[in-house]
C-alpha cells in the first residue's frame, strides 16, 4: 500500500485504546504540542518550532525532553553488593564494581543471545535505580521479579517524572536551580533538590548532548518543567527531535536498531560489556545467552551495526533493504534507523550489514521506490559526542 | 481553484493545471527535506504516483490527479524543499499539467468542501 499525504494525519495506530498521559500532559497542550500515540502514551511529537528547529536548538542551546514514558525501577536487597550480584545474572554489564553515584548503560539478554532492552542503571548507595524503555518496562518489570524476587525487590517508581535537560547551556541552565549540578562529569548522578523536592539526576541523556536526566516527584514536576522553560536557552523538544538527535549520535533506538534477535556484539554494544564478565573474567558469563555471545565475542559476529551516509538527497528509513550491488537479486542487510539528519543537513541511516561488508568506505545499495542508490559505511557516531567527561 | 481529498490544489493557468499541496498538508508532513519530481513529457494516469516529497517525519507521495501529460516541474524543490512549507500555495507548486480530460476537475472539493474535510 503505498503511502499517501493523508498518511501522516491519522498517525498510525488501530483501535480505541485510552493513551496513559504523562504527568507534563497538560504542560505539553498548553505549548502548543502535536500529541502522537507513542508506547502507549499521549507523547508529543512536536512543538510549534517543528522537528528540525527543536534539533538544531537542542544543539545550539538546550532542549528539555518529556522522557517520563520510560519506566523507573529501583531495586533493592540486603545491600547494594546483593543486588548487583543479582542483577548481573540478566545483565552482562560490570554492575558489582559500579562506584556510588555512578550510572551506567546496560541491556537485559536473552537465552538465544539477543537482547530484551537497553537500560540505564545506576548504584544509589544502598539500591539500584534503573531506567527502561517506554515499550518494554512491563515486562522488563515482570521479568526482574520473576527473576530476583524475594531476595531482590523490585519496584516501579510511579510517582515520579523523568525529565531530560539536553544541550550544550544545560550545564548553565541546571545549575541556576542548584550549583551541584555543575560538578557532575558524565553518568554521575546525584541526589539534587530542585523545584523543593528531592529529585535524582544523573548527568547523562540520548542526544549526544552534554546535559541532564531528572527523576522529579510527580508534585512538583510541571512546575520544574516551567522553571526550566524560563530560561531563553531552552525550548520544550518532542519525539521528533529526539529520534533525529539520538541518530546522529549514532544510539540504538530499542525494537528498531536492536531487538531479540541482535545480539550486543552484532548491535556494536559490546563496549558495554567490561572486562570482568567476559571469558577469563572474574565473573565471566553467568548471564542469558552467555555461550553464544562470548563466542561472538572471540570469532566475530557475522553481520554488524555501521552507520550508513546515502550519497543521496533521498532519506533511507528503517525497513529499506541493502545489496551489495546495484543488480544484486538478495539482499545483504538492512536499514533499521534512517531519516534526515538536521545537524548534518542530509541523510543519515543506520543498518545491519555482514561483517565482511562493515568496514568503512565499504559501499552497498538501498532499494527506495525500486532504485538502487549509494550509501557508504562510515563510523559512528555522525555528530561527535559532546559529552563533560 | 480546486482540492482533491489527499490535500492536493489545482488551478489552471494557461490551459494547464498546476498542481500543489495545501499549507494544511505542509503544516501537518513538517519539515520537507527532499523532493523527487517526474520528468516534463511523463504521460501519467490518474492516481498514479508521480512526486515523492519526505518530512524530517514520513514519506509520502503525491498522485496526479488527473490523466494528462506532465509539461512543466518546479526544479526550484529539488534544490531547496524547504519552499514547500514556506510557500505551499504559491512558489512551491509542483508541476504543471496538460489534462486529457479537464472535466475530471468536477470530482474534486471546492475550497469551502476541502475546509470541511479538514475541521
Amino acid at each position: 500500500m503505498p503511502m499517501r499525504l493523508n498518511f501522516v494525519f491519522g498517525i498510525n495506530i488501530g483501535g480505541n485504546m485510552t493513551l496513559l498521559r504523562t504527568p507534563l500532559h497538560a504542560l505539553h497542550e498548553k505549548k502548543g504540542a502535536k500529541m502522537v500515540p507513542f508506547a502507549g502514551y499521549d507523547m508529543p511529537v512536536q512543538y510549534s518550532l517543528g522537528v528540525l528547529k527543536e534539533h538544531l536548538h537542542t544543539r545550539a542551546h538546550a532542549g528539555l525532553f518529556d522522557v517520563s514514558h520510560m519506566g523507573q525501577v529501583v531495586l533493592r536487597g540486603r545491600n547494594y553488593h546483593t543486588v548487583a550480584r543479582a542483577l548481573e545474572t540478566l545483565v552482562p554489564v560490570n554492575i558489582l564494581d559500579l562506584p556510588q553515584d555512578r550510572q551506567r548503560y546496560g541491556f537485559f539478554t536473552t537465552p538465544e543471545g539477543g537482547i530484551s532492552d537497553d537500560l540505564m542503571l545506576a548504584n544509589r548507595g544502598d539500591h539500584i535505580f534503573m531506567v527502561v524503555n517506554a515499550g518494554c518496562k512491563i515486562d522488563d518489570i515482570a521479568y526482574l521479579k520473576r527473576q530476583l524476587e524475594p531476595e531482590i525487590t523490585v519496584e516501579e517508581i510511579t510517582n515520579r517524572a523523568l525529565l531530560a535537560l539536553q544541550g550544550p547551556a544545560a550545564e548553565v541552565v541546571l545549575a541556576e536551580h542548584h550549583p551541584m549540578v555543575a560538578g557532575m562529569s558524565f553518568m554521575d548522578v546525584k541526589t539534587v533538590p530542585l523545584a523543593g523536592a528531592e529529585c535524582w539526576v544523573s548527568r547523562s541523556g540520548y542526544t549526544g548532548e552534554d546535559g541532564y536526566e531528572i527523576s522529579v516527584p510527580v508534585a512538583v514536576a510541571e512546575d520544574l518543567a516551567q522553571a526550566l522553560l524560563q530560561h531563553p536557552e531552552v525550548e520544550p523538544i518532542g519525539l521528533g527531535a529526539r529520534d533525529s538527535l539520538r541518530l546522529e549520535a549514532g544510539l540504538c533506538l530499542y525494537g528498531h536498531d536492536i531487538d531479540t534477535a541482535s545480539s550486543p556484539v552484532e548491535a556494536g554494544l559490546a563496549w558495554a560489556m567490561q572486562k570482568s564478565r567476559r571469558a577469563q573474567g572474574d565473573r565471566a558469563g553467568g548471564f542469558p545467552g552467555a555461550e553464544r555471545i562470548l563466542n561472538q565475542l572471540q570469532q566475530g559476529p557475522k553481520s554488524r551495526r555501521v552507520g550508513l551516509l546515502p550519497e543521496g538527497r533521498a532519506p533511507m528509513r528503517e525497513g529499506v533493504p541493502l545489496f551489495a550491488s546495484a543488480d544484486a537479486d538478495t539482499a545483504i542487510g538492512v536499514i533499521t534507523s534512517g531519516g534526515f539528519g538536521p545537524s548534518l543537513n542530509r541523510p543519515v541511516a543506520m543498518g545491519y550489514v555482514p561483517a565482511d561488508m562493515a568496514a568503512v568506505d565499504t559501499q552497498v545499495f538501498g532499494e527506495i521506490r525500486g532504485k538502487r542508490l549509494p550509501l557508504t559505511v562510515v563510523k559512528l557516531p555522525f555528530i561527535p559526542a559532546n559529552f563533560k567527561r | 481553484m480546486k482540492y482533491t481529498e489527499e490535500h492536493e490544489w489545482l488551478r489552471i493557468e494557461d490551459d494547464l493545471v498546476v498542481v500543489g499541496i495545501t499549507d494544511h498538508a505542509s503544516a501537518q508532513l513538517g519539515d520537507v527535506v527532499f523532493v523527487e519530481l517526474p520528468e516534463a513529457g511523463t504521460t501519467v494516469a490518474k492516481d498514479e504516483e508521480i512526486v515523492v516529497i519526505e518530512s524530517v517525519k514520513a514519506a509520502s507521495d503525491i498522485l496526479s490527479p488527473l490523466d494528462g501529460e506532465i509539461v512543466e516541474v518546479n526544479e526550484a524543490l529539488v534544490a531547496t524543499p524547504s519552499m514547500v512549507n514556506d510557500d505551499p500555495l504559491g512558489e512551491a507548486w509542483f508541476f504543471k499539467l496538460k489534462a486529457a480530460d479537464l472535466g475530471q476537475m468536477d470530482d474534486y472539493l471546492s475550497e469551502a468542501g476541502y475546509k470541511k474535510l479538514i475541521g
